[in-house]
């Protein structure tokens, strides 16, 4: 089979200020983004807002690294427990949870099963409302002041000692869990009721087992966040002791109900980005994904294997060690389904027709660094040596590996991957590239120095530490500043590219999916016939029988949609 | 699934691409079938179940865990609760999820007067559930055990609670029984403990229990944490019944507008879901909260 | 539609049997069971719950997936309940001599 390329213009779509109608000029104004019901729109919303707390985080990481360039920092203590909590708060629940559901898969999910939007889409545009309410509480506790606690908020110095704005942060984040919620809400009732004929779960793309399996977790995990945040935002006004041992209270009791949501909360945070991946390396390397059956189920073992390992966050609390036991046992065993995903991905690869394009790269970024995360995750998992170094740079080299190495790069490699579909422009291939490679040089010269760190005894959260870490405090800095740079690279090029980007084709990459089937940027209805599916997901026509687009970079590139081949509607 | 005609047309007026199917004048242009849209519907709601069961279960942990630790003082605690006012309601509620059922029977026999007087049947009983919360929490506060102000432990003598079915009818209305009195010589808490910011380091014994003398508070602490437990769980409960009060009262208006039939009733019954659930909420909470250790 | 309709004699008689668990629930919790109480209690609890499920909230006519939801929704707060516990009940095994 082929993938016919659609030509609105052929369609019959007219003309809107001289571009054919799609979904971003139909209607104008700001009463029609801000009170749209298309999930494209609400995506860009998405896009715009997480993008800007995102750069807010990252700000925050650079203040928290040239604090640590010097033995004695340059803020003191109390500053600088604020410096890093703001970090932790705004990049976990402001930016890594929403990244990939909200703004991808919110855009794609529909596309992708054939639908003309999601199940439910004034709940959708609700949950992008009661993301801007959360995040604002989130600036406002901030900006008063900010939290002194860690993300974790750990009591009872959260409850009852802290002098900061526990409570404020703490309604945000209750809020934007709800926003949360009411994302995978959509998500798991558009999968199961909206598929187009002929799209059976089988021939779904592995991106929607993806954001699936997420949805799943955040409809499980997410309320017991919000329980918990409540009742430590009750005693906060209250006092009445339920996390303080001092009035009879267990804090180790918080902390099972805190980890029983952050723990499946990373999943929530890698799934999507796990999703992205597989469209990655399939789509770049023209090839279906080896043991497609077995990347999908992993995706359903990961989201249930991962409420069973919270406890490894409490190895050193006075948690029981049979418990801890058994929990390292389950991290232990939780990682098999991301390894059988690492390997199915690199079998694809194998005999693929393999093109280096910047989503490719970020493929690739991802499977390696998530590699290096995924290992290191099993030391920690791993009792003993978790006492050794829990709570020390080890730690934070980990999960950094996971979430920036892991989730952050399957996220960029989606933007860039479906960048021209959503914004109807392409990037500039040959920056983007350079961008993929500063931060993935930058990134490791972040965080591969932490793991050596952390080993050496440096504990995480110290604002001034003894002299014989400085050389690797440095290196690390030094490599946060790079990565920094690669990222404005990359928001500058993108940006650059709305007014000035090549315009996209329906499918520049030769790619597979019902989304490079509609026109770049889709209409409002997604397609202008639903479409029936009676292909298998991953079919690549061979590609001679495709114009061929050419290397990025090539004058010759296509820009033109692809033409209608002779007797190949399917 | 139903395939609805369409056509597709570039409109004269606006210039833009329409696309016009023949369907139930309730159904939504992004579905296909009024048996997708309720399909879909009904999936929705029970999966916002799910988190709300995730949620109360967030509370019942902290119940369980505390529960286990401290027995005697949940049982001490469980004893100053009205039997009579925990079963009378639990009755009231379950009355109430039989008239729920009966407006979506009705809705489903296209019977709109009787839906109105069955979600108004169920408002009502909701009203009288919320009028002994209020019976029950205003008694807590004169008994001194809402746990956060002034809370005194032990009580100097049993609260007030109705012992017979005329005494619950009378002080339902709001006539207090002969001989009740507000006000008793109670015990306060220790003064030398600062609830506030206390700065004593926090120890927990390897048994998983607080030692005693940790806990300055004692049995007076555990059975406050008792008390916080109840009002939490039942505040968060009351706080669904409110909502879903409130639901209720619109569906009900809107079905006197006529805007439900056979074929479209929908949001009755998810509703009536969701009432269901805040029902099996409180099945549990009883036994839970008021039938600690009270045999003889 | 596909919807099955459940008749109002069912819905009373849930409602019967439902009044009756409650009674029984206040009747047991004044007979000395000692550790069995709770058992009792939660058991009659279950039950009414799930006949409130299976006929009020129509569950016993729905499809299998949406039973399976429901089960899944109780399974993960019995994970939650029954680890967390198990870590208190568990603590008091190890004791250090000092």
């Amino acid at each position: 089979m082929s993938l016919i390329a659609v030509d609105p213009i052929e369609m019959g779509a007219p003309q809107v200020d001289g571009e054919p109608l799609s979904y971003l000029n139909d209607g104008h104004g700001l009463r029609s983004w801000l009170l749209t019901k298309d999930h494209k729109r609400i995506a860009i919303l998405y896009l715009i807002t997480v993008s800007t707390f995102f750069v807010i985080g990252g700000i925050f990481a650079l203040l928290v690294r040239i604090n640590l360039l010097s033995p004695n920092g340059v803020f003191d203590a109390d500053t600088y427990n604020r410096l890093f909590t703001a970090h932790g708060i705004v990049m976990v629940f402001f930016f890594l949870v929403p990244a990939v559901p909200a703004i991808l898969g919110n855009f794609l999910l529909p596309i992708m099963i054939g639908a003309k939007d999601l199940a439910f889409p004034k709940i959708n545009l609700l949950s992008w409302y009661m993301y801007m309410l959360g995040a604002t509480f989130g600036l406002i506790a901030i900006i008063a002041g900010g939290v002194d606690t860690g993300w974790t908020f750990y009591t009872p110095y959260s409850t009852s000692y802290s002098n900061s704005n526990v409570l404020l942060a703490g309604i945000g984040i209750f809020i934007v869990g709800f926003s949360s919620i009411l994302t995978g809400l959509n998500f798991i009732v558009t999968t199961h009721t909206m598929r187009a004929p002929g799209m059976t779960w089988f021939r779904l793309p592995l991106f929607v087992w993806g954001q699936y399996a997420t949805a799943l977790v955040i409809m499980l995990a997410t309320p017991v966040l919000a329980i918990t945040v409540s009742l430590m935002a009750l005693e906060r006004i209250a006092h009445v002791g339920i996390f303080d041992p001092a009035m009879g209270g267990d804090p180790v009791l918080f902390q099972h109900m805190f980890w029983f949501y952050s723990h499946p909360a990373v999943y929530i945070m890698v799934l999507p980005a796990m999703g992205v991946v597989s469209e990655l390396i399939a789509n770049m390397s023209r090839k279906n994904v080896f043991g497609y059956k077995f990347v999908a189920m992993s995706s359903l073992a990961i989201a249930v294997f991962g409420f069973l390992v919270w406890g490894h966050h409490l190895f050193v609390s006075t948690q029981s060690v049979y418990l801890g036991l058994i929990f390292s046992f389950l991290s232990y065993a939780v990682a098999i389904p991301s390894a059988i995903k690492v390997f199915n991905w690199t079998a694809t690869l194998y005999k693929g027709s393999i093109s280096y394009d910047t989503p490719m790269l970020y493929g690739l970024g991802f499977i390696g660094l998530f590699l290096i995360g995924g290992m290191t995750g099993l030391y920690v998992a791993a009792l003993g040596i978790d006492v050794h170094v829990t709570d020390t740079y080890f730690v934070i080299a980990h999960f950094h590996y996971v979430m920036v190495g892991g989730s952050l790069m399957g996220f960029l490699g989606g933007m860039h991957l479906w960048w021209g579909k959503m914004t109807g422009r392409q990037y500039p291939e040959y920056w983007a590239r350079a961008a993929m490679v500063i931060q993935f040089v930058g990134f490791n010269l972040t965080f591969f120095p932490q793991f050596i760190l952390g080993y050496l005894g440096m504990p995480r959260r110290y604002a001034a530490y003894p002299p014989e870490f400085q050389v690797l405090h440095v290196l690390s800095t030094a490599g946060a500043s790079i990565l920094g740079i690669g990222m404005l690279i990359t928001i500058v090029y993108f940006i650059w590219s709305l007014k000035n980007g090549k315009r996209a084709p329906a499918n520049p990459w030769g790619a597979s999916g019902l989304e490079w089937r509609t026109s770049s940027p889709p209409p409002t209805e997604n397609f202008y016939e639903t479409p029936i599916v009676t292909w298998e997901a991953y079919e690549f026509a061979p590609i001679e029988s495709m114009q061929v687009l050419g290397y990025p970079g090539d004058s010759s590139r296509s820009t033109q949609p692809v033409p209608k081949e002779h007797g190949t509607e399917d | 699934m139903a395939v609805i005609e369409t056509e597709h047309r570039v409109s004269e007026t606006t210039d833009r691409i329409e696309i016009h199917s023949h369907h139930h004048p309730r159904l939504v242009h992004h579905f296909e079938s009024m048996e997708q849209q309720r399909e879909a519907g009904t999936l929705g709601m029970w999966w916002f179940l799910l988190t709300e069961i995730m949620f109360f279960g967030g509370m019942f942990l902290a119940y369980t865990i505390y529960r286990h630790l401290y027995f005697d003082a949940f049982a001490a605690g469980s004893n100053v609760l009205s039997i009579w006012w925990g079963a009378f309601n639990t009755a009231v509620l379950i009355a109430s999820s039989l008239t729920m059922a009966l407006a979506v029977y009705h809705a489903q026999m296209g019977n709109s007067k009787k839906i109105v007087f069955f979600l108004l049947f169920t408002v009502v009983l909701g009203l009288v559930f919320l009028r002994v919360k209020y019976i029950e929490y205003s008694d807590k506060f004169e008994e001194h055990v809402f746990p956060a102000g002034d809370f005194r432990w032990p009580l100097a003598e049993h609260p007030t609670a109705p012992s017979n079915v005329g005494q619950l009818l009378t002080m339902f209305i709001g006539i207090p029984p002969a001989g009740h009195t507000a006000e008793a010589p109670q015990q306060a808490l220790p003064a030398n403990i600062d609830t506030k910011y206390s700065d004593k380091s926090p120890y927990l014994g390897i048994s998983g229990a607080i030692p005693e003398e940790v806990s300055k508070m004692g049995m007076a602490g555990h059975v406050r944490m008792y008390f916080w437990l109840y009002f939490v769980m039942t505040g968060f409960h009351a706080l669904h019944m409110i909502i879903g009060i409130g639901i209720l009262l619109v569906l009900a208006f809107q079905a006197w507008k006529g805007k439900f039939s056979k074929e479209y009733h929908s949001y009755i019954e998810l509703t009536g879901l969701y009432w269901h659930f805040v029902d099996i909420v409180w099945i549990f909470l009883f036994p839970l909260l008021y039938l600690v250790d009270r045999h003889l | 539609m596909s919807e099955h309709i459940v008749s109002k004699k069912t819905y009373y008689t849930i409602f019967f049997a439902l009044l009756v668990g409650t009674a029984l629930t206040v009747a047991a919790a004044f007979v000395n069971l000692h550790n069995f109480n709770i058992v009792v209690a939660l058991l009659i609890a279950a039950v009414k719950a799930t006949l409130v499920i299976l006929f009020f909230m129509h569950i016993k006519y729905s499809t299998r997936l949406t039973k399976l939801w429901v089960a899944v929704g109780f399974i993960w707060l019995f994970i939650m309940l029954s680890i967390t516990l198990t870590d208190y009940l568990s603590r008091a095994w190890l004791v250090y001599k000092p």
